[in-house]
């Protein structure tokens, strides 16, 4: 009798516990999304009341006098060009080598370097871009900027297209050689356009990651008041925008952070809803 | 695949060009093929370039350091004097202030993404996982930079009026809630970086847990095991994966920027108040490089980014076993996700 008793309260114990738990990570889960919606929430409501055309197409003025980011966001277009230019082609062809030909002792330190790198702080890639660029060169430019971005790019994308090409069945590649087709063109010409829609997702999400990057930039691409197109030249961006407004001590300027904000995040999260809806409908 | 193992390597296959799964590519191959030749050697000097970048930059970065590691040597690590002026630079504020609010940021973080991920995982419905997961993956779509603006202008004036002040009431008796509560500190850089770095272990614990086998849940739930319990067997299962993924966070925090530049006050002292401004290693090369005057102080600078860069390479590296180690042993790789 009392020992059914002890069972059942033991029971109801556990099955107590159990609901707690599940109530507990819930809350968890809710709280993070709050975090986010608060965020966002917050930069659109302050963001929104800031923007104009004049400010999308202007430059940086003195404090009182207006002013845009019409150079930054040109600065960031270029960079991020730039930065895929070199990035994307590079990180893709690891991707393929380390998914194709991935299986000995150096693929897997290559690997293993990829994932290591992606950890990597990237304000450590901008000091390392200052160091073999900035001071040869003696002065801050697009182009250090670019290629420190696409430092950060090259171990995303080469990791997404790795997964990505794996994804792919092997009846493909061995009926492509069954015809007769060189490796090298089953490669090309079957598995890579079987991956394509993969790899422009993680292609779309790096670029998206490194557009909010603002550590790799304050010591290469430097940033700049005016519009620059040459690539020698220091040059504005986005990020480097919004931290300059933001730690000024200027109310007027703070409001810019916030309008910069809008305009970066409008950006990323775009980008991102986008990939999400495209791969919902392919996997 | 596995079992179709090649009875004669090719060349390229000692070289470690070629694949373990793929008879056919050393058994049809030509060797003689020169668009193959060409193609394998054009993706093997990119990966091998990758490789080269990395040794390059670890490289570059300890001839700058030079001037600096002849004239403090190993004291650069232990001196808490940091003054360009006098030509002094020791690391030591920074190195404890990067760790400190990196381990606030884990303290907070780690429970946090536990919990989310053994949601999303275990015990949401899949209706509900699927958009919640999102939510939160978007988190870690937010830059840093925005993080930090976010945080001078609404999260630091919200914790100066409500929970610093109730902390200090409550746990004053502590060294790590006295002195100025100003909201710019020690404590707001840790909560920041805390927020950033929950996503990260969230996506890995997510991985981790989605990799150990449904047979393991089935076996505890026929013994009569609650779901909690059912959840603790699959915890229990991915211990190796978790500690990994709290790992990477670390090494995530560790060198995280620009958030913790523009909320943790960046004054170079070592206090034992979570309250009183701190300054970290990365924090202080966004602050002073473009600054560094000289040599020396320069060189300095750059030898901080050189134990940054081994520090969370080391740390990376070690999450990256420990993950992977799961994953293996469970024979699933990472690319799929449960709910």
């Amino acid at each position: 009798m009392t020992s059914d008793t002890q069972t059942k309260t033991a029971a109801n114990r556990r099955r107590i516990t159990s609901s707690v738990m599940t109530t507990l990570t819930a809350t968890c889960a809710f709280f993070a999304v709050t975090v986010l919606v608060l965020i966002i929430g917050y930069i659109a409501l302050r963001g929104l009341g800031a923007i104009n055309l004049q400010f999308l197409t202007d430059t940086p003025k003195p404090v009182g006098e207006g002013g845009g980011i019409g150079n930054a966001i040109l600065g960031s277009l270029i960079l991020l060009l730039l930065s895929s230019v070199i990035g994307l082609p590079f990180g893709i062809a690891v991707g393929i080598y380390l998914a194709e030909f991935g299986a000995g002792r150096f693929a897997g330190l290559i690997r293993f370097v990829t994932d290591t790198l992606t950890g990597v702080p990237s304000i450590v890639v901008g000091v390392f871009v200052y160091t073999i660029l900035v001071l040869p060169m003696r002065q801050f430019s697009a182009l250090a900027g670019g290629i420190a971005l696409a430092l950060v790019m090259i171990p995303i994308i080469a990791r997404t297209t790795e997964e990505m090409i794996r994804l792919v069945p092997t009846s493909l590649r061995e009926g492509a050689l069954a015809l007769g087709a060189p490796q090298w063109r089953v490669t090309t010409g079957v598995v890579l356009p079987a991956a394509a829609s993969g790899i422009a997702t993680g292609a779309m999400l790096a670029v998206a990651r490194v557009s909010g990057e603002t550590a790799p930039l304050l010591f290469t691409a430097f940033g700049s008041r005016f519009f620059n197109v040459y690539l020698d030249q220091p040059i504005a961006s986005l990020t480097v925008q919004i931290y300059n407004y933001a730690i000024s001590p200027y109310d007027e300027w703070h409001a810019m952070a916030w309008a910069a904000t809008l305009v970066l995040m409008t950006l990323i999260l775009a980008i991102n809803i986008l990939v999400r809806f495209f791969t919902r409908k392919k996997i | 695949m596995r079992n179709l193992q090649p009875n004669a390597p090719t060349p390229a296959a000692a070289q470690g060009a070629s694949a373990r799964s793929w008879n056919w590519r050393r058994t049809l191959a030509p060797t003689g093929n020169t668009g193959d030749t060409v193609f394998r050697s054009i993706l093997f000097a990119c990966a091998f370039i990758l490789l080269l970048i990395v040794i390059i930059m670890i490289g570059a970065m300890a001839v700058n350091s030079l001037p600096s590691l002849r004239a403090f040597g190993f004291g650069f690590l232990t001196s808490q004097e940091w003054n360009p002026i006098a030509g002094k630079f020791g690391a030591l504020p920074f190195i404890y202030g990067t760790i400190l609010s990196s381990l606030l940021a884990l303290f907070i973080s780690v429970p946090l993404s536990l919990g989310i991920a053994i949601f999303l995982v275990e015990q949401a419905p899949r209706a509900l996982a699927r958009p919640v997961g999102f939510l939160v993956e978007l988190l870690a779509a937010i830059p840093s930079v925005v993080y930090g603006l976010w945080g001078i202008f609404v999260l630091a004036p919200a914790l100066r009026e409500t929970v610093e002040p109730s902390l200090a009431r409550w746990f004053g008796w502590l060294p790590f809630f006295q002195g100025n509560i100003t909201g710019i500190g020690l404590f707001t850089g840790g909560i920041i970086l805390a927020i950033m770095i929950t996503p990260i272990i969230t996506a890995v614990v997510r991985d981790v847990l989605a990799a150990v086998p449904v047979s393991q849940r089935e076996a505890a739930f026929a013994l009569g095991a609650t779901k909690w319990e059912t959840t603790r067997v699959v915890l229990t299962n991915g211990a190796a994966g978790i500690a990994g993924a709290i790992i990477l966070g670390l090494g995530r925090a560790i060198g995280e920027t620009m958030a913790v530049t523009m909320v943790i006050g960046n004054r170079a002292q070592i206090s034992a108040s979570l309250f009183e401004p701190s300054y970290t290693i990365a924090s202080v090369l966004a602050n002073e490089f473009t600054e560094a005057t000289g040599e020396l102080y320069l060189s300095a600078l750059i030898e901080l980014g050189l134990i940054l860069f081994l520090v969370t390479f080391t740390v990376n590296g070690v999450a990256r076993l420990l993950v992977w180690s799961v994953a293996h042993r469970a024979g699933g790789s990472s690319v799929g996700r449960a709910g």
